[in-house]
């Protein structure tokens, strides 16, 4: 019986046993659900052994009522081979909360604070996690499903 | 009848048909109504109208107002055009602060005036919130021939206030 785990996935599994949930690869879509206190360790691992140097994208979602409610979502690439692979932290917390990968790639600041500033997902040893896009008198997270929508913040004044 | 040194024995024969007479605040509303300085805020996809009227195809320069001054307190009326957030909001109103009286607000389309599409956590459902508005342009975006008509409507309503003057 062969391995049907793509490459990535096995040596996450040779490095880190147990730390792959699950996986799916369809049409070349590869990804795979990871424990999120790991998420950092895989990382570092996809790049400085992998060649998966850049970070595309990182992101979450929130499947309210589904169990686990969160998902943040990490897409990386291998800009020498062009292979992409899809990284997921699954959650089921109210205020989940994941090592940041700041360390390891820059723009991983910015992105970290707009999903703090909309979803409220703390990313832990973030050097600077406070909101992006709203302003800080904003109360709560607005891409979150239990937010209401038409919720209305009162209007702030001039800053001194 | 002969001239003398040019002069007419008759002064009001002499000025007949050149001069006309009009009370002062009408006078006043005249110039101020045809030598708009304006303070373009423009956040979205509206600008691409105001451009389109302010270049030559449309021309608001025949209506007197071509001028943009990229400096609030030398501008007489502030165009808002596009979606104002809620985070904008304090400096929209700090802009507004700054320009001299006489001054006048246009809310340029729908998300300027009313929020528009947009009825959700950031964004503010209307300038008048914040600062009063003298005209509302309607239109998402409104075409070019809208906008001079709100510009016209704003003319009008200057013309037709009362003026104040010194102080």
């Amino acid at each position: 019986m062969s391995d049907e785990r793509f490459f990535e996935h096995q040596a996450i599994d040779k490095q880190y046993p147990g730390a792959v949930h699950d996986w799916h690869a369809q049409h070349g879509d590869r990804t795979l659900i990871v424990d999120g206190e790991r998420i950092q360790d895989i990382a570092r691992l996809l790049k400085t052994e992998l060649g998966y140097n850049f970070l595309v994208d990182l992101t979450a979602v929130d499947y309210l009522p589904r169990k686990p409610r969160f998902e943040i979502v990490y897409q990386f690439m291998n800009l020498e081979t062009k292979s992409r692979l899809r990284v997921k932290v699954q959650s089921d917390e109210l205020h989940p909360e994941v090592p940041s990968l700041t360390p390891l790639w820059p723009i991983a600041n910015w992105l970290e604070r707009e999903v703090w500033d909309l979803m409220g997902i703390t990313f832990r040893d973030h050097p600077n996690l406070k909101r992006l896009l709203l302003y800080e008198e904003f109360k709560g997270h607005p891409l979150r499903k239990d937010y209401p929508r038409t919720g209305r913040q009162p209007l702030i004044g001039p800053k001194e | 009848m002969k001239p003398t040194n040019g002069h007419s024995p008759d002064p009001g024969a002499a000025l007949q048909g050149q001069v006309f007479t009009t009370r002062f605040d009408k006078l006043l509303g005249w110039a101020r109504k045809y030598s708009l300085f304006q303070y373009p805020f423009v956040t979205a996809c509206c600008g691409m109208e105001f451009m389109s009227t302010a270049c030559s195809h449309y021309d608001i320069d025949r209506f007197g107002a071509a001028f943009p001054r990229f400096s609030p307190r030398q501008s007489d009326v502030l165009w808002v055009v596009g979606t104002v957030s809620q985070k904008l909001a304090p400096l929209l109103k700090t802009v507004y602060d700054q320009m001299a009286d006489p001054k006048y607000v246009i809310a340029f389309g729908a998300c300027a005036s009313c929020g528009g599409p947009y009825d959700d956590y950031s964004t503010l459902q209307g300038i008048d919130l914040i600062i009063p508005v003298d005209i509302y342009i309607a239109g998402c975006p409104p075409r070019p021939e809208a906008v001079l008509d709100g510009l016209l409507k704003l003319q009008n309503l200057i013309q037709t206030s009362k003026q104040e003057w010194g102080s």
